[in-house]
């Protein structure tokens, strides 16, 4: 009966400790732990910045400030940790989800953090540079959330079940059918077949990357030419313009499984040096308030 | 050659050459007969350099010749060697054709002629069998091989495959592979690839299209010569470049062979052996059988029988084999003492499923069997812990726990444990000891030996598990007398995934009991078939028809080749007659499957997409084979980026190789299926392991412990692909040093280039590798906890099918 069989289930359950049933993002880890705690965090801030009257004004240099600033910068560190912890396989029980998602929040939560920790005094100083390099971090990490919220299905959808290296075994699979299609075209017809040949998929750097525009394709370059030529006999050539047609679909689905793919790393290119800029620029704003104050 | 001779040994393997050293040592008259030029063949055909392992490492070798785990050139190397020194009397091109005659007066007729008399017969000749040979001329060049181990010892090669069945297509693709840059041509003889699966002859037909290798058909060889051949073609005779043939027409199975001389099998399963005396003697006096024919595939095994069998035709009836020593260790925990003959008389005498066991059977099992002493009131196991062992009681008696504080006895010379055996699910009820008794527990493998090999045992087996599982499925309340009946009209029934049981609509009373797979309940709703439940082996269906007498209300049909054992509605009313409270419970459960129909009926009205996608995605599950999954791997694409890190996790929580590929699989609604194991209840893995080395482990899962031989034969048998043949890497610089100084190949697996050039000339040997669900590792699944965004979940079917998430989904 399969009731009986449920119950033994959930005894086996109650032994492992990663046991999740569905699917379940870190945006909504634990029914939105993080954002709450965050949250509240925030919260608990602009409150008491408003009822605590610290004198002679509020600064980061009096108690309050150095209050906030201590739990910023310890917060700071500890999430530059997380790029460790992804890559460090203990065999203790984590999950990099829980991670993430405290990442995201208590990230964000900085923007309250700092923010009120400068006592709303912004200038053109090493300390204001530690704050705008944070908020930069922290805006290209909103980024970063975005696009893992929003791609992942659009990736899932342009690959249609094939793996990265299928459909470069694809483009390959056109490139030798069109070396042996295009042996009877004219020289004059074989010119832009080979040049298509020789494309490297790729080649174009990382504007065409990013966008998903290669306007000096060399594969639709040769559909173009070989569609208007007259040259070579009309069967070798449609056979060739319909195997470049083919070649062309495979290269834009593989451009685009690229361009998505690019999306989702490139803000990492950003978060990850300018969160060393920080920690540097932190480093000299603590030092020269404790020396030169 | 008319001196009649006391031993004539056929096959000149490890078994084979292990009795001639010791009847040339004894200086018995012998004569030991190879079909080729070269001792020991299948091990001679190993590819250059493979390392040969010597398992099982407990076992101690009595041999005159001397093995040790080493290269293949080693191990040969020291055969020739020991041959020679213990005068061993080889005949090499002695294939044998015929042997006539009777005990005290064989006569072995060989392919060329030659007659050998001989008193007795050792049969030591494996179970490859003999591959065709082609046969144009030039046949016997040595370029042609009949085997292909490993395609990378071809590169930039002109290689022409002969043999269009599967073998062939196999090697064909792998050494076709582009890195390579062979030339490869393959021949059919035929128009079409008739005798090869369709998988792989479309996979060729692509290669072939992509230019990776050339198809022929109507094209037979004609003429070999070195660096040539001539083919036979529709056009006339063509010479094409030719380096290396690979000839894959197919072997004789050595079975009829050995029927011939009217040598009897345990069965006419493929898996039988032939039927054996302790001394190895087969049903016809005077010809005795060893080695991989008699069962035993181990090359330690072979030569310690080969070295006793020439032991016992010289008439030594005391030698016990090598394995004594293992055995009495075996019994060494007992409060009784006796010696290990005894002993095993004992549990043939006591234990009705040991009774048709010959007693050199009994010694292998006991091998891999453990029998212990229980007090009484000592817990054997508890329900819900893993385990796929069968327990048979010797002495004493076992107390079930049916329900709390109920509980049923089990008298001595029965068994318990039998479910976990059928069905490899956790046990059942919690077991204790009745009185001072003694287990015998038998693995899982070994068991299924002993229900392949001995009719009688199966037959027992079988009756007990059923009545078992029926008491357990209706707990309380019944009695095996109450069963007997029903037991007694029982069929058990094979069903191929995706067969129809029990088709909505249908009338009929007949009950069926999944005694192993799973089967997809589904209703037709609004002209769609909507995925009601799924049901894991152990489960019962079509209970409603018996009690309601209406037709069907759902269709059952099979997610995995299953078994169900069916009973006829006619004799399960009749129990539920004589046991009223039996019928309440049965009609509770009815009624609670009835209302769970209802919901997704109601549902289906005013949340049609819900139940749809719901419905979609169990189907979606069951066709890529999760059906017989007990805890596989999911990725939510929604979720996930695409980074690997499951991957690198996997590689870098087990020696540098990952066991999954993320990417690679099927997608469904942005639900992916990576290629990963998913645990099987019954995994084709560990159908032939050779050393026997996959296990179920306390998790549920299935996993390696060391002694891999590196066959292969588990990743063939996996249909999903999820088992790699690979070395493990070189160890990595750390992730802090590579952090800082990006030295090293950072996490996940190293790329080949690193491995490579780190290892240089090394080249280890290449075993099986499987996920083992990070067995021992107290966080768990690496791949999940690794995931940044949650996109991975590992979970089996019904928890993920739970009616749960429809609840959820359709609000």
């Amino acid at each position: 009966m399969a009731s009986l069989f449920q119950r033994r289930r959930s005894k086996a359950t109650q032994t492992e400790r990663v046991r999740e049933r569905r699917h379940e993002g870190f945006l909504r880890y634990a029914n939105f732990r993080w954002a709450k705690i965050s949250g509240g965090l925030c919260l608990l801030i602009i409150v008491s910045y408003a009822l605590i009257d610290v004198t002679p004004r509020p600064s980061g240099g009096t108690w309050y400030g150095y209050t906030l600033g201590t739990i910023g910068a310890l917060l700071i560190l500890w999430l530059t940790a997380l790029g460790y912890r992804k890559r460090k396989m203990t065999s203790d029980y984590w999950s990099l989800k829980a991670w993430t998602s405290a990442h995201v929040y208590l990230g964000l939560s900085l923007i309250v953090i700092g923010t009120w920790h400068t006592g709303f005094q912004l200038g053109w100083n090493v300390h204001t540079l530690a704050w705008v390099l944070m908020m930069l971090v922290i805006l290209s990490g909103l980024y970063g959330v975005t696009v893992y919220a929003t791609l992942p299905a659009a990736l899932s959808n342009n690959r249609d079940e094939m793996t990265q290296m299928q459909m470069l075994e694809a483009i390959r699979a056109f490139d030798r059918q069109l070396h042996a299609a295009a042996q009877p075209l004219t020289p004059e017809d074989t010119a832009p077949v080979l040049a298509a040949l020789d494309e490297d998929p790729f080649a174009g750097g990382i504007m065409a990357r990013l966008s998903g525009r290669y306007p000096r394709c060399a594969t639709a370059a040769a559909l173009g030419a070989l569609r208007l030529s007259r040259s070579s006999g009309a069967e070798a050539r449609e056979k060739v313009v319909g195997l470049l047609s083919q070649k062309e679909a495979a290269l834009a689905r593989l451009r685009q499984h690229l361009r998505i793919r690019a999306l989702l790393e490139v803000w990492l290119y950003v978060h990850v040096p300018l969160t060393f800029a920080l920690i540097a620029a932190l480093s000299a704003h603590i030092i020269s308030v404790f020396f030169y104050w | 050659m008319s001196d009649v001779v006391k031993v004539a040994i056929i096959g000149s393997g490890p078994a084979g050459l292990s009795a001639a050293a010791r009847a040339g040592q004894l200086g018995m008259s012998h004569v030991l007969l190879e079909k080729t030029d070269h001792l020991s063949d299948t091990i001679f055909k190993y590819q250059k350099g493979k390392r040969v392992l010597a398992t099982p490492e407990r076992l101690d070798l009595r041999s005159d010749c001397r093995f040790a785990e080493g290269a293949r050139e080693y191990i040969l190397g020291n055969w020739d060697e020991d041959a020679a020194n213990n005068k061993v009397n080889v005949v090499k091109h002695a294939d044998v054709a015929e042997v006539t005659g009777e005990k005290g007066a064989f006569a072995i007729r060989t392919a060329k002629g030659d007659v050998y008399h001989a008193e007795t017969i050792v049969l030591a000749i494996g179970t490859q069998g003999n591959p065709n040979r082609m046969r144009c001329g030039g046949a016997d060049l040595p370029h042609i091989i009949y085997q292909v181990d490993d395609p990378e010892d071809f590169k930039d090669k002109h290689i022409t495959v002969v043999g269009s069945g599967d073998a062939g297509i196999e090697n064909a693709l792998g050494v076709a592979e582009e890195a390579l840059e062979n030339t490869v041509t393959i021949l059919n003889r035929s128009k079409d690839f008739a005798r090869a699966k369709a998988k792989n002859v479309s996979d060729m037909m692509e290669a072939g299209e992509n230019g990776f290798l050339s198809i022929r058909t109507e094209t037979q060889p004609k003429l070999v010569e070195p660096g040539w051949l001539t083919l036979e073609t529709p056009n006339g005779d063509e010479k094409i470049e030719c380096d290396v043939i690979v000839a894959r027409l197919g072997s004789v199975a050595p079975r009829g062979f050995v029927e011939s001389m009217g040598i009897e099998f345990t069965g006419p399963d493929r898996e039988a052996f032939p039927k054996l005396s302790p001394t190895f003697e087969s049903t016809v006096p005077g010809i005795f059988v060893i080695g991989a024919l008699a069962g035993y595939p181990l090359i330690k095994h072979c030569m310690n029988q080969g070295y006793d069998v020439v032991e016992f035709i010289n008439g030594n009836t005391s030698l016990t084999p090598a394995d004594e020593k293992d055995l009495a260790a075996i019994f060494a925990g007992l409060p009784q003492q006796k010696s290990v003959t005894e002993w095993l008389d004992y549990l043939r005498e006591r234990v009705r499923i040991f009774a048709d066991v010959s007693p050199l059977q009994m010694r292998e099992f006991m091998l891999d069997s453990k029998v212990a002493f229980y007090r009484k009131g000592e817990v054997v196991f508890e329900k819900g812990d893993p385990g796929s062992s069968l327990f048979a009681i010797a002495d004493g008696h076992a107390e079930v726990e049916v329900a709390p504080g109920v509980t049923v006895p089990i008298e001595q010379g029965s068994i318990f444990g039998e479910v976990g055996l059928i069905s490899g699910r956790k046990r059942g009820a919690t077991i204790r000891a009745g009185a001072d008794s003694i287990f015998v527990e038998v693995s899982r493998t070994a068991a299924l030996k002993l229900m392949g090999s001995v009719p009688g045992a199966k037959r027992a087996i079988n009756r007990i598990s059923l009545e078992r599982q029926l008491l357990q499925i209706f707990k309380g309340g019944l009695t095996v007398e109450d069963l007997g009946p029903v037991v007694d009209v029982a069929e058990v029934e094979r069903i191929p995934a995706g067969k129809v049981v029990v088709a909505e609509g249908e009338q009929g009373d007949d009950v069926y009991v999944i005694r192993s797979g799973s089967m997809v309940v589904e209703k037709d709703i609004g002209g769609k078939p909507i995925f009601l439940r799924y049901l894991p082996a152990g489960s019962f269906f079509g209970e409603m028809g018996v009690l309601s007498g209406a037709p069907r209300n759902a269709t059952v049909k099979a997610a995995v080749g299953s078994e169900v054992i069916k009973l006829t509605g006619e004799s399960f009313r009749k129990m539920l007659a004589a046991r009223p409270q039996v019928r309440e419970a049965t009609e509770a459960a009815v009624a609670e499957r009835a209302q769970m129909n209802s919901f997704i009926e109601s549902r289906k009205a005013s949340y049609s997409s819900a139940v749809d996608l719901y419905s979609d995605t169990a189907g979606f599950i069951m066709k890529e084979g999760l059906g017989e999954a007990t805890d596989a791997l999911l990725i939510d694409e929604n979720l996930c980026v695409g980074c690997d890190n499951c991957e690198k996790a996997c590689a870098d929580s087990h020696e540098g190789l990952s066991r999954l590929d993320r990417e690679a699989g099927k997608t469904f609604a942005h639900l992916h299926v990576p290629t990963s194991c998913r645990h099987c209840e019954h995994p084709h893995c560990m159908a032939d392991c050779p050393p026997n080395v996959i296990h179920r482990g306390p998790d549920g899962e299935v996993f390696m412990e060391p002694g891999c031989i590196g066959c292969g034969n588990c990743m063939r048998n996996c249909p999903y692909g999820v088992i790699r043949m690979e070395a493990a890497p070189p160890e990595k610089p750390s992730l802090l040093r590579w952090l800082l100084t990006g030295f090293g190949p950072g996490p996940g697996e190293p790329s080949p280039k690193w491995t490579k050039k780190k290892l240089g000339d090394e080249k280890p040997k290449k075993i099986a590798v499987k996920c083992d669900m990070c067995k021992g590792i107290a966080g768990g699944p690496a791949c999940v906890r690794a995931c940044p965004t949650g996109a991975a979940i590992r979970v089996s079917p019904e928890e993920f099918l739970s009616i749960a998430r429809l609840q959820e989904d359709a609000g």
